[in-house]
């Protein structure tokens, strides 16, 4: 799956950050504790959060994570979306909420970051 | 290659630039070609360390030994020490505050993560004077996550 395929399903904004190159994304962790995905030792293609704050950006960077949902209609700010940047992580924002956002992205292929 | 050493000032409550160091690391071991397992256990280990030293220590510092054969890293702080090392060490156990944990930390799981994703895993703290915390990752170390 790409990142404009996920854009389409969540109806998010434009992607923000930094699109790394054409990359399929295969997997995805959602969760608004971040010691869970660190815990989780796996590498998610896709976090989705509620939280918004650097260290989202971080964790992703960690990971290899390519693509940030911030869900819930919430705005990343400058520092977040320049961390992304600099991090080579891509950023898109849906008005939907987690279990919605879940619910498509499975419909349509993504499976769970083992 | 011979071993490269690099140190980091980290400082404490600072939540923008928490992970600066362990994002420094990673970059240099993915310029020097180390394997996407190998890499990301380091940085799940330093990153943690990391955090837990901007959490609960007041900063400290960072000192990365990289070689072809493993990276070595010493996490030292003048923090307040682990009281309780053993309880500290249980999964689940944590002592973060609320703020902490709304920003998405405090489940409790940073130094059991670090061990867990790590070779050698030494301890040594003293209330009232710091905790040194020293990890090493090899190579050809633990199977890949």
């Amino acid at each position: 799956m790409k990142i404009a395929e996920i854009a389409t399903l969540l109806e998010t904004g434009a992607p923000l950050g930094r699109i790394q190159g054409d990359r399929d994304l295969t997997t995805a962790y959602a969760g608004d504790m971040l010691s869970d995905v660190l815990a989780l030792g796996g590498q998610p293609d896709v976090l989705l959060t509620g939280l918004v704050n650097p260290q989202v950006i971080r964790t992703a960077e960690m990971l290899d994570t390519a693509c940030v949902v911030f869900l819930r209609g919430k705005a990343p700010t400058e520092q977040i979306l320049s961390l992304a940047e600099s991090c080579g992580v891509c950023v898109l924002t849906t008005g939907k909420e987690m279990y919605e956002a879940c619910g498509l992205l499975y419909g349509a292929g993504l499976r769970p970051a083992q | 290659m011979t071993a490269i050493t690099r140190t980091y000032q980290v400082p404490g409550n600072d939540f923008a630039r928490a992970g600066e160091a362990s994002g420094h690391i990673k970059r240099i071991l993915k310029e020097l070609g180390f394997s996407p397992e190998m890499i990301r256990r380091v940085a799940i280990t330093t990153y943690e360390a990391e955090i837990n030293m901007v959490i609960h220590a007041g900063g400290g510092t960072v000192t990365a030994t990289i070689s072809p054969q493993a990276v070595a890293v010493v996490f030292e702080d003048h923090g307040p020490g682990i009281p309780d090392l053993e309880l500290a060490m249980q999964a689940g156990w944590s002592t973060a505050p609320q703020n902490i944990r709304d920003l998405g930390f405090g489940a409790g799981m940073g130094l059991p993560n670090i061990q867990k994703y790590s070779d050698v895993f030494e301890i040594k703290t003293a209330v009232g004077q710091g905790t040194t915390l020293s990890v090493t990752i090899f190579a050809e170390g633990k199977e890949p996550i």
